[in-house]
């Protein structure tokens, strides 16, 4: 499929879900948000330009923004996962591999455990940095601390659910 | 001047991601002053329209709970028409009174709009509700909004043509007057972010004794709602030794989880009141 098509029905596919549905979830309990609409930015082939990233990242973050009434939090996380994607890339992968613009981040292509790692940190950038600009409105240091953990643990599990769900045949042979 | 053009060029992506972070900042910092005036408007008609077509489908879904809502009420106000009363026995005329005013006329303060929630969150910490009424059908900013059940739902922040936002009760810098039934110690309603069921009553002085399922009522110092709606029950009370003040659990008697309708009350005085609060006694 052509790549610009996949990844805009990707964009759309995924906020839609972040919207109606995750956002709509009565909570489990107060730390624990389902985040997954970051997955577009994380899919990207790979050798997308950083300033691409950064701002589809601004933009991927402001559209929730708008249905979230939080102007510019989810923004500022988003343009921060893209800028920094490139980094944790280039740590994990040969050169060649990390310029190839025919290939995205999966499992697939990055094997599992460079690819948890790469899911763990960048995930966790996201929340770390979300929650920290909600701390700094209310909330406590206990408040802070509980949230990035569990909500980075929850969205890495709906990451790898989507994974699976979505690579079936490709991973259990 | 060629090495700060060479600077930029060089660093053009992490100048970008900078600008990027203190636009997102700024935006966030200033929420209800700047961001309100200049895109408010536009991204609230963008996202009002969506979140009416959302709600157009998930409303289907609700349908029996409102007509079970919209039913106690109607039997509500059925019980106040005027055919249930039977007017005062006026023909024994018990004496003279001289009145200067007809001590019947009354003025009106307060007055209700009805109003289709058409966007709801109540998983986020900053929770809002976008209800389909605007400023070309009488919405005003700092209106109260009240549910079905007559218990309060939260303040109106933000008003364009044809949609409104209100701030719900489920929203960390919600504050809203209250008081206990039972002895009138006023205190304030706020939001901890835990569980949507349950509010905070605080700052209720440790000389009041609530008990368990006491009900909290708005409190007549509140310039948004009329005085004495329902907000909640008593759940439990804490004690902490080290400050004067109790604070309470209250479970509200709203449903946030599924609000279909609400309505706006105007206080036709609020602008009278705001101002005499407002002004501070230099000459004292």
């Amino acid at each position: 499929m052509n790549s610009l098509l996949k990844n805009t029905s990707r964009f759309v596919l995924f906020l839609a879900i972040q919207i109606i549905i995750l956002n709509e979830i009565p909570p489990l309990h107060q730390f624990i948000t389902p985040y997954l609409y970051f997955i577009f930015l994380l899919w990207m082939p790979f050798g997308t330009k950083r300033i691409t990233l950064t701002l589809l990242g601004f933009v991927t973050g402001y559209t929730l923004d708008l249905f979230t009434n939080t102007p510019g939090l989810h923004a500022a996380a988003c343009s921060a996962v893209g800028y920094f994607r490139p980094t944790i890339l280039n740590l994990l992968l040969a050169q060649e591999t990390s310029e190839d613009l025919n290939r995205e981040p999966r499992i697939s292509s990055m094997g599992w455990a460079p690819y948890a790692f790469y899911i763990f940190s960048l995930s966790f950038l996201h929340h770390f940095y979300l929650v920290l600009l909600e701390w700094l409105q209310f909330g406590s240091f206990g408040y802070f601390l509980g949230k990035v953990i569990a909500t980075t643990f929850m969205s890495i599990l709906l990451i790898f659910i989507v994974e699976l769900a979505m690579n079936r045949r490709k991973i259990i042979r | 001047m060629k090495n700060i053009l060479g600077f930029i060029k060089q660093n053009f992506t992490l100048l970008t991601f900078l600008i990027l972070q203190i636009v997102s900042i700024a935006m966030l910092s200033s929420y209800n002053k700047t961001y309100e005036t200049f895109f408010g408007g536009w991204s609230n008609q963008v996202t009002g329209n969506i979140k009416k077509k959302y709600n157009g489908f998930s409303y289907y879904f609700n349908l029996k709970n409102t007509n079970a809502q919209l039913l106690a009420e109607n039997v509500a106000l059925r019980n106040q028409l005027a055919q249930n009363f039977v007017p005062i026995d006026t023909s024994k005329k018990l004496g003279t009174l001289v009145l200067r005013k007809d001590s019947l006329e009354i003025i009106r303060k307060f007055f209700y709009y009805p109003a289709k929630v058409v966007g709801n969150t109540f998983t986020l910490q900053k929770n809002y509700i976008i209800i389909e009424r605007g400023r070309l059908q009488g919405v005003k900013k700092d209106m109260a909004a009240i549910s079905p059940e007559g218990s309060i739902v939260g303040v109106v922040v933000e008003v364009n043509d044809n949609y409104s936002k209100i701030m719900s009760l489920l929203h960390r810098n919600s504050k809203v007057s209250a008081m206990l039934k039972r002895d009138r110690m006023a205190g304030s309603i706020e939001w901890d972010g835990a569980d949507p069921s349950i509010l905070v009553l605080k700052n209720i002085s440790k000389s009041a004794s609530p008990k368990i399922g006491d009900s909290v009522l708005t409190s007549p110092y509140s310039s948004n709602y009329p005085a004495q709606l329902m907000i909640g029950k008593v759940t439990s009370v804490i004690k902490d030794p080290s400050s004067n003040y109790l604070t309470l659990n209250v479970k509200s008697t709203s449903n946030f989880y599924n609000l279909e309708y609400i309505y706006l009350v105007e206080n036709r005085r609020m602008p009278d009141q705001k101002n005499i609060e407002k002004t501070d006694l230099k000459n004292e």
